[in-house]
């Protein structure tokens, strides 16, 4: 779609009735933005906030009995399943990085020595759809905690195995239902499932949720996301 | 309308034309966007053709929906306060099921009379609907935003799931009101002046 198209698309927003003209806007340039794509960030700016108000650290996320888990379980990514990546378990390493005390590297054997904990949640996509699975692994707040990150920080970004990146709040970060999981339904994680740690946050939408994750950062610094710098919601919680 | 009024009244006072035409805004916008996004995870057989959705792909569907939502729920405060305040909504009754009939009856057979400034009892059954519509659009819409944070609105409606089915419905009663409002505009073209100017009601 060419820029003149796209160009004055809010103007042809308040001409009622320009519906049909309508699907030229579509927010596809985050380098070059044009009026409508300002407004449009300005006020998922303002639904951070509101969100970031709204969200209460107490507030759990409903959980559900197993026989509601949902079989066979959906697979969802920007790949076809059969791209995702393949990590090897034994030489992987969790890496960490920015505002942390202690950046040494761990293991997957050394993770799973740390204590569980185990949830039936729900996992909503942006698309409206949704699952229930089952996740077992580390609380981050714990995680983050044994590590020296500086809690006071805004940020927590995720690097991953296949080329995806996120990052989420700080007070998201230590909600107790957050976990870097390592099993999913009851068994070690799979490929396509983010192997071999994700992330797991029923407080959030399911793009919010980085799999096969390689590195954890403490930042101040915005970090922004996949796909929050192609337009979605930076915090998306549910 | 006991006192006779000092001056002329309008058929529509400045408040009702002002979150008439903003709401008349933010619904085609909410509408659209919200087809599009409906089309990445129909919950139909169906999809809304790419012709009459907003945003041209998901994310920019979102982002429009969830701006122009503080659009209709501001603007859908400020009337139902001005409505409330100014004595509007004793307008809507008395409302019977047979002066419905009645009215109904009469205007299938073209014999309703269009009298400016008060509702037949199909205008009001309608303007009521289409008020509740709005008030169920915006609490299911919150429940799909929230359902965590704003679980008391998921868990009235039945959960997320039923939820989505509810925002559905909703944005399906919004539409017909659309096309009959629509359709009596152009049936009654003497309507329409007096929602931009406030017209003027013989006193």
């Amino acid at each position: 779609m060419s820029r003149i198209n796209r160009r004055s698309i809010l103007f042809r927003a308040l001409a009622l009735g320009a519906v049909s003209t309508l699907p030229a806007c579509d927010y596809e340039d985050p380098n070059h933005p044009d009026l409508a794509d300002k407004f449009l960030h300005a006020m998922s700016a303002w639904n951070d906030r509101v969100q970031q108000a709204l969200f209460d650290p107490n507030t759990l996320a409903p959980t559900f009995r197993p026989d509601q888990i949902t079989n066979p379980p959906r697979f969802n990514a920007f790949y076809d399943i059969s791209e995702a990546p393949v990590v090897d378990p034994a030489s992987y390493q969790l890496a960490l990085g920015g505002q942390i005390q202690d950046k040494t590297p761990w293991s997957l054997a050394a993770i799973n020595a740390l204590p569980q904990t185990s949830q039936i949640t729900r996992l909503i996509c942006v698309e409206g759809w949704r699952v229930i699975g089952q996740w077992g692994g580390v609380p981050l707040g714990d995680f983050l905690r044994r590590v020296g990150a500086d809690l006071t920080c805004k940020y927590v970004s995720f690097q991953c195995a296949d080329g995806y990146y996120s990052s989420i709040d700080m007070p998201s970060a230590l909600h107790p239902q957050t976990i870097l999981a390592t099993s999913f339904l009851g068994a070690p994680l799979t490929p396509p499932f983010g192997a071999p740690i994700r992330l797991r946050i029923p407080t959030k939408l399911g793009f919010k949720n980085p799999k096969s994750v390689t590195q954890i950062a403490v930042t101040n610094i915005y970090p922004g996301g996949y796909w929050e710098d192609q337009g979605y919601n930076w915090f998306s919680g549910s | 309308m006991q006192r006779p009024p000092a001056k002329r009244r309008a058929i529509h006072p400045w408040p009702l034309r002002l979150t008439h035409w903003l709401n008349a805004l933010a619904i085609v916008m909410m509408i659209g966007s919200g087809w599009q996004i409906y089309d990445a995870s129909p919950l139909f057989g169906f999809t809304f053709p790419p012709l009459f959705t907003i945003g041209g792909w998901l994310g920019a569907a979102i982002a429009w929906h969830l701006a122009f939502m503080w659009l209709l729920v501001v603007n859908g405060i400020l009337y139902f306060g001005w409505a409330g305040a100014s004595g509007h909504f004793k307008k809507f009754f008395p409302l019977t099921p047979r002066a419905v009939l009645r009215d109904l009856r009469a205007a299938f057979s073209f014999n309703l009379r269009h009298q400016a400034g008060v509702y037949n009892a199909v205008q009001k059954l309608l303007y009521l609907g289409v008020l509740l519509a709005g008030v169920v659009i915006v609490i299911s819409g919150l429940a799909i935003w929230k359902p965590v944070q704003l679980w008391f609105f998921a868990d009235l409606l039945g959960g997320y799931v039923t939820a989505r089915y509810v925002h559905f419905f909703a944005m399906a009663a919004i539409a017909g009101f659309l096309i009959i409002h629509i359709a009596l505009v152009i049936l009654v073209p003497k309507s329409l002046p007096p929602m931009i100017t406030g017209g003027r009601l013989e006193p």
